[in-house]
This record gives structure tokens, sequence and C-alpha cells, in this order.
């Protein structure tokens, strides 16, 4: 293959595989691709409080399954003193177990949950309804049950309507006096279990979902009770206490169908209460515990898992590159000459620690003063390594100079004077100084101004707030960069400078 | 408006720095034979091998230690040229054209004196003029006499001739005429005046200082157009051996025409710059595609020149 194929070929290698990369992390991984981003993380906490009665004890909590907007980041059972084991039948379930124990006692379930990056509107449930099995009423009951069956089905087009009429009388939203008389007859009971008992009476499947609101500062509450009925199709919602259909966005299902919510054997007087804290917290930081959850490869191998002062010196690494496109692009595209090829990216570097305005101030004075000694130094006959390190010398006393005099003045701007590579700003007057000497100082103007201006740009680029959360998340796009810095290294075009350079070559 | 010039460029054959870089340093000069060219002592030991001229070589200085002899080298000697080794474009040249006493002349009169010289030497030494700044060394060269015809398109400098070559084929070539606002220098960029030479008669195409068509020599008033040089058929045929000393497909050669000795080879160079087509109005991709399409390489210098006059000769007038 041809040096010009091969080049092509490994840059759309490595451009699919940043691309790839950066994909994945966002879209799987979820981490932000904007900064800033903050995604709502719920703490829930389960509280079971019971007496126990010296006997052996097994509590059996149902655990919330899987759901598709939400993702679990961290489970916590404290349960100091019991044996605890989780059983996967079914239904997930907690069992908490104890020899023995007497008083009153208390267990905690907590739960981290948060959204789902994506909108991911829920997927109906697809299994399939038991057979109904029809409730066994009391006397008292069953004729206001028959009355307000009746009533629903006159009222109704199908089973989901059906539903909703039974729910409007049994939250005593519409009149009915079988309502009443079930609700006083069946006490004790919430309107969704009469609901469902009431459902299935009328032969459709119905079955009790509970679960929690997730809203901010929710404590101390039972779990809700939501309706689900089967319509011959589907599963549909509806909320006993509006009789709407349809579940809120933020209804956090704890237990759909099955048994009790919980069992105690050896305990009586037992009860859940859930509350509900709402954090917001930077998405990235989500993103790592739900890859470190999923057990995502790509994390695990990662910037982040350096301690955080390295992970500072590679945020300034990783800007570096950003800055060689800048020189790329402007040497080969726009033609500007710069002194020293990547010599603008460190001086970019150092205004990022000394910010722009200060920065330029202080190269400027820096180089001209040194410029100004150097040219007396090149007057003393002496040999280039010696004159170097004299130059360096000066730039070191000029540095603790500006660093004295804007302390005394009372300007903390100046003290980052030291941000500057010493060595790169000595260089850069001995190579300034022979310029001026063979060149003149336009050239010196030309290519010291080149120099700062692609400074500046690679500065303001590499500063943007939108970059630096890019190449520090998605250090993949490093590949990204190599792929188009290989394709403009084949580039053949002319340069912008050269439109007016060559310009009177096309002119008659 | 940009794809208008670049469009207008590409019908030219104009010749950008990036396809230069890319498609002829790149793709025809390799890389281990740079120093051939770069290392003027190296250059000059095989422009001799292959019986082309060079300035005699009077001394060379590698060290400091060794410029206490520097005295008793340039006592006896009325002229003589100080360069870098690994020097490019002219830079830290020295010359000397004449003695006043104990000191040194420059062209332009300026008087150096030996400590002076030491100086300037000791500079070249620790590689402020070398690619890349490694330390250098000096070397110092017969003094150059150019011929009085040539000398009156000239302002105290020598006018210098570079010719392309390119796979053996001499394909453009421009006369470089240091001007006083180049300083003396044959640099096109600091104000010297490039004349278009037609690359096989060497008669003058047309003269341009700095973007502009100029008929005379800023300094001197002399008319560029009766400009022709002398043994332009020698020049061609060196330039040609050029690429067979060197077997760098795309080279610059530097030529000056000594008095006595005839045309020379001062540098040769493995980067040369692109302001021969501003001299010559004409693209100079235009000439390297033609050179491009031919079917044998594997020709004689003579073949080769025999081939550039006929492709690029001015088309036989019909009578």
């Amino acid at each position: 293959m041809s040096p010009k194929g091969q080049v092509y070929l490994f840059a759309a290698l490595f451009i699919f595989l940043g691309l790839g990369l950066t994909a994945y992390k966002a879209i799987f991984l979820h981490f932000p691709l904007l900064p800033d981003t903050e995604r709502k993380v719920w703490d829930i906490e389960a509280k079971l409080t019971f007496e126990a009665a010296g006997n052996p004890l097994t509590i059996n909590l149902a655990l919330p399954e899987k759901q598709q907007q939400f993702t679990v980041l961290d489970e916590i059972f404290a349960s100091a003193g019991y044996g605890f084991a989780i059983e996967e039948e079914h239904q997930r379930r907690a069992i908490w177990t104890r020899r023995q124990a007497e008083g009153p006692q208390t267990l905690y379930y907590r739960l981290k949950i948060t959204d789902r990056a994506e909108d991911q509107p829920m997927a109906p449930s697809s299994d399939l309804p038991e057979p109904v099995v029809p409730p066994i009423w009391t006397v008292a009951e069953e004729t206001a049950a028959a009355g307000l069956i009746r009533t629903a089905t006159e009222l109704s087009a199908g089973p989901a309507s059906f539903t909703q009429q039974v729910l409007l009388m049994l939250s005593g939203k519409s009149d009915s006096q079988d309502a009443q008389l079930l609700l006083e007859a069946s006490k004790g009971d919430s309107i969704a279990q009469i609901a469902i008992r009431l459902l299935n009476a009328a032969n459709i499947p119905a079955r009790m979902v509970r679960g929690i609101y997730l809203e901010d500062r929710f404590y101390n509450q039972r779990a809700e009770e939501v309706v689900e009925i089967h319509d011959g199709k589907q599963w549909l919602f509806f909320d006993p206490r509006s009789a709407t259909q349809g579940i809120p966005d933020n209804f956090f299902m704890w237990q759909r169908g099955g048994q009790s919510l919980l069992d105690i054997i050896g305990g009586y007087s037992s009860r859940v209460r859930f509350s509900v804290l709402g954090n917001d917290i930077s998405a990235k930081v989500v993103a790592l515990q739900e890859a470190e959850t999923v057990g995502a490869p790509l994390v695990n191998f990662n910037i982040y898992s350096l301690p955080i002062d390295k992970q500072n010196i590679f945020k300034m690494l990783l800007l570096v590159p950003i800055g060689a496109l800048v020189v790329i692009i402007f040497r080969v595209l726009i033609g500007i000459k710069t002194s020293g090829t990547f010599m603008p990216v460190l001086i970019a570097l150092a205004f990022i620690q000394t910010t722009l305005a200060a920065g330029m101030l202080i190269l400027v004075t820096l180089v001209a003063a040194g410029l100004w000694i150097r040219f007396y130094l090149s007057k003393l006959d002496l040999l280039m390594v010696a004159r170097l390190a004299a130059v360096l010398i000066t730039v070191v006393i000029l540095m603790a100079g500006f660093s004295i005099l804007s302390y005394k003045l009372g300007l903390d701007q100046v003290l980052v004077v030291t941000f500057f590579p010493m060595i790169i700003v000595a260089w850069t007057i001995e190579r300034m100084s022979i310029l001026w000497e063979e060149d003149g100082p336009r050239e010196v103007l030309t290519q010291g101004g080149g120099s700062l201006l692609v400074a500046v740009i690679a500065y303001m680029l590499m500063t943007n707030q939108y970059l630096e959360h890019i190449t520090y998340n998605f250090p993949e796009t490093i590949l990204i960069l190599l792929g188009i810095i290989l394709i403009l290294g084949q580039y053949t075009g002319y340069r912008l400078t050269e439109l007016k350079r060559f310009r009177f070559l096309i002119e008659k | 408006m940009f794809w208008n010039t670049i469009a207008k460029f590409k019908k030219k054959g104009v010749l950008g720095m990036n396809a230069r870089n890319v498609a002829y340093i790149a793709r025809y000069n390799e890389r281990h034979l740079f120093p051939l060219v770069d290392d003027k002592l190296k250059t000059k030991h095989a422009a001799r091998k292959h019986n082309i001229k060079v300035p005699d070589l009077y001394g060379v200085i590698r060290y400091t230690a060794e410029m206490n002899d520097l005295g008793a080298m340039l006592n006896p000697l009325t002229g003589f040229a100080v360069k870098p080794l690994r020097g490019s474009g002219g830079k830290g040249i020295i010359i000397i054209t004449g003695r006043d006493g104990e000191n040194f002349l420059k062209p332009s009169g300026k008087v150096m004196t030996l400590g002076d010289i030491r100086h300037d030497i000791s500079n070249i030494l620790s590689g402020v003029y070398s690619l890349g700044g490694r330390p250098d060394t000096a070397i110092i060269e017969s003094l150059i006499r150019g011929q009085p015809d040539m000398l009156k398109y000239s302002f105290e400098g020598l006018p210098d001739i570079r010719v392309i070559v390119f796979r053996g084929f001499p394909v453009m070539a421009m006369m470089r005429c240091p001007t006083s606002q180049s300083d003396g220098k044959a640099n096109l960029h600091q104000g010297a005046v490039g004349v278009g030479l037609d690359i096989c008669t060497g008669k003058a195409i047309r003269a341009v200082q700095r973007n502009s068509l100029v008929d005379r020599h800023p300094d001197t008033g002399v008319d560029f157009s009766d400009l022709a040089i002398p043994d332009w058929d020698e020049i061609l045929m060196l330039s040609a051996k050029c690429y067979d000393m060197t077997g760098l497909g795309y080279i610059g050669c530097d030529f000056v025409l000594d008095e006595t000795r005839g045309p020379m080879i001062l540098e040769l160079n493995a980067r040369p710059g692109l302001a021969v087509q501003i001299a010559n109005g004409i693209g100079l991709k235009s000439r390297l595609d033609v050179i491009e399409k031919l079917e044998h390489f594997d020709l004689h210098a003579d073949e080769r020149v025999a081939l550039v006059h006929e492709k690029f000769g001015a088309p036989p007038v019909a009578a």
C-alpha cells in the first residue's frame, strides 16, 4: 500500500476508534458531553420497624426490580446482628434472619438510583396475567359489590373505562351508595385493594403495584399503591386516588404484583416506611458509579483511577494536542511563521496559569528586556553556551524582580511569572536576537507576532470550557486529533499566505 | 475569491510549500543523503570526485582551541570566505575581500579585526547558524572573484545562480542579485533582485524585486534585459551532474561565476525555496509535471540536458 494510502487508513482508523469510544462512553456509560451537567440521584431509604418477641426471626422484604427508566447505583443493607441473604426467585427479596431478639427492632435498606440518561419510555410489562381467581366476599360486601359492578359496567365500554369508573366511585369522585357501603364493610383495606377485588369479580385480571413517588424531602411515608389491569392486550396502570390512567414519570415501582411487601415471622407490629432524598450530582460522578456497577472495562483503565493531583497534571497534558493542532493549522494551512515549532503551545500552557492579559504582558516584557541585555552580551564575545546561560540567568533575575516588585505593589498577577518555562524564554530571546541581527527587526516582529498569535489562539481553545471537558473526560478524542493531524500532514494544497505571496505570478 | 485564486494557481502550475515538502522533498530526497548537501566539506569532496568545480579549501576550524593558529592561517590571504559547515541560506558567512594592514576588509569596506573574525567563528562553532543548533565547524575557502560583466548586476556581494534540478533535469533557474536593500545578501525576501532565466539559454526573462517587476538594478542601474549568463551549457551540465553526485531528486544548486575558473558550485540545497517561480513568472509544478511524465530516468547527464532543451526550449520559429 502506498504511504498515502497507509496514512489515510490509519487516520480513518484513529478517527473511527476515537469517535467510537467517545460515543460508547457518551451513550452507554452516560458520560456527559457537556460540562456542568448534573443528574438527579435519589437516595431511597426503606425503614423496617417491628417488635420482636424473643423467637427466631425471619424478615422478608420485597426489593425493587430492575426498571427501564432507573439505574441502581448502590444498595446498602444495614442490619447489625442479623444474618442477611438475597433471594432471587420470582421476585427479588431481602431476607434477614436472627436467632433471638426482643423489643423494638429497626432494619434499613438504602438504595441509590438515578434516572437513566436517555429518555426511554417505560416498556409495558410483557408478562401475561394469571387466571383470575374470583374473590370471596362477606355477605355485607357482596350486594354492594354486585351493585357497584353493575353501575360501572353500564357506564363503561371496556376493561379500562370499567376500572376508571370503579376507582371514581371508590374514591368518592362520583356518588355511589354501593361504594360507601363496600368501603365501610371492608374496613382496613385500601381503595386499591378493594378495587382489585372488584376487578377480579368482574373477571378482569388486576394486580397491585407498590412504589414511591420520587419527590425530594419525602419522609416516613407508606408505599403508594397503584392498580394494574390487563385489558386482554396489555397491562395498564391506574392511580386509585385520581382514577386516572397511566403512571407518573417519577413513580418508582418497588413491587409489581406478587405477595406482600413485607413478611415477618417471629415479630409483630411491623411497618415499612420510605424516605426519599434527591441530590443533584455531577453527571460524571454518576456515570462513573454507574460504569463501576456495570463493570465497564474502559473505566477501570482510566485517568480517573489516578490520584487527584496526578489527574490535574493530565488535565493539562491532554490539552497539549489541541495546541499542537492549532500550530499545525496555522503553519500548514495558513502559513504563519512561528519561532520554534511548538513554542506557542508552551506559551499557551503558561498563559493558562497566568491568565491571558497578565501572561502576555509578562512575556513581552521578559523577551524585550532579555533581548536588550542579549544585545549587550553579544558585544562581549562569549561562547554561545555561556551566553545562553547568561541569558537564562538574566531571565531568572528578571522573573524574581517582577515577582518582588509586583508583591510590593500589591499585584498578585505577576507572582505567577514563574509559570513561564525559563529555558524556552531564554532560547526564544537567543533566537530572536540572532534573527534580529541577520534578518532585521521586521522578521523578529513577524515571527514573534506569529508565535504570540498562535499562542493566544491555542490558549483560547485550550481554556474553552467545552474542549477542556471533552479532552479530560473523553481522552480517546486524542485519537481523533491524531487522525486529523495525519491527514493534515498529507495536505499539499496552498497555504493561505501563499495566495498573497504568489499572487504576483497570476497577475499580468 | 480564494477558490478563484487557487484555480488560477493550479492552472499556472504554482508549487506551494506544502506540496513541495510532501510531494517532492519527502518523496525524492532520501533523508540519509541530506548530510551530503548540508555538510559543505562532504559536498566539496563529492564534487571533486565528479569533476565539479568548487571553491578551494584553505582551512577547517573544528574547535575553539584551533583558533590560536587563525592569525597565522589568515595572514597570507588577501581574500577569503568563512562559512559555517552546516549553515543554510547564506547565514553566518563572512566575506573578506581585502586587507588593511593587520585588519581585514569586508566588501562594504567595513574593517574587521582578527578578534571580530574570531568572535564570528566562535558563533559558528557553537552552532548558532547550523540546522538544529548543533555545534558546527567553520571552513575557510578561497574567495570567488566574480566576472566583471556579472558584478555590474550586483551591489557589494556576488550574484549567484540558483538552478532547480528535479530527478537530474534542470527545470528552472534564476540569478539572485544583491542590492543595498538586501544588505549585499542574495536573499530575495530581504530585497535582492531575482532574475528569471530561460532554462535553455540562460537569458533573462524578467527581473523581480519584492513582488514587483524591475527593469534595472536599483543600485547599479544596469538593464537586466540584456543579461545572458555566459557558460550556460556548462551550468546546465554541472546541475545535471549534481543529481548523480548526491542522489537527491529535488535540489537547488547555487552557482557563482568565477573570473578565471568559470561556473563553480557554491552550495547545494535539499530544501530549495519557491521564489524561483516568482522570478520566472512560471509555475514550478508545470515543469515538474513534465519531468514526472517522462518514461526513462536512467539517462546520462548530457542526455538529460538535451531532453530539457527539447521539453522547455522555445518552439522553433516557422520560417
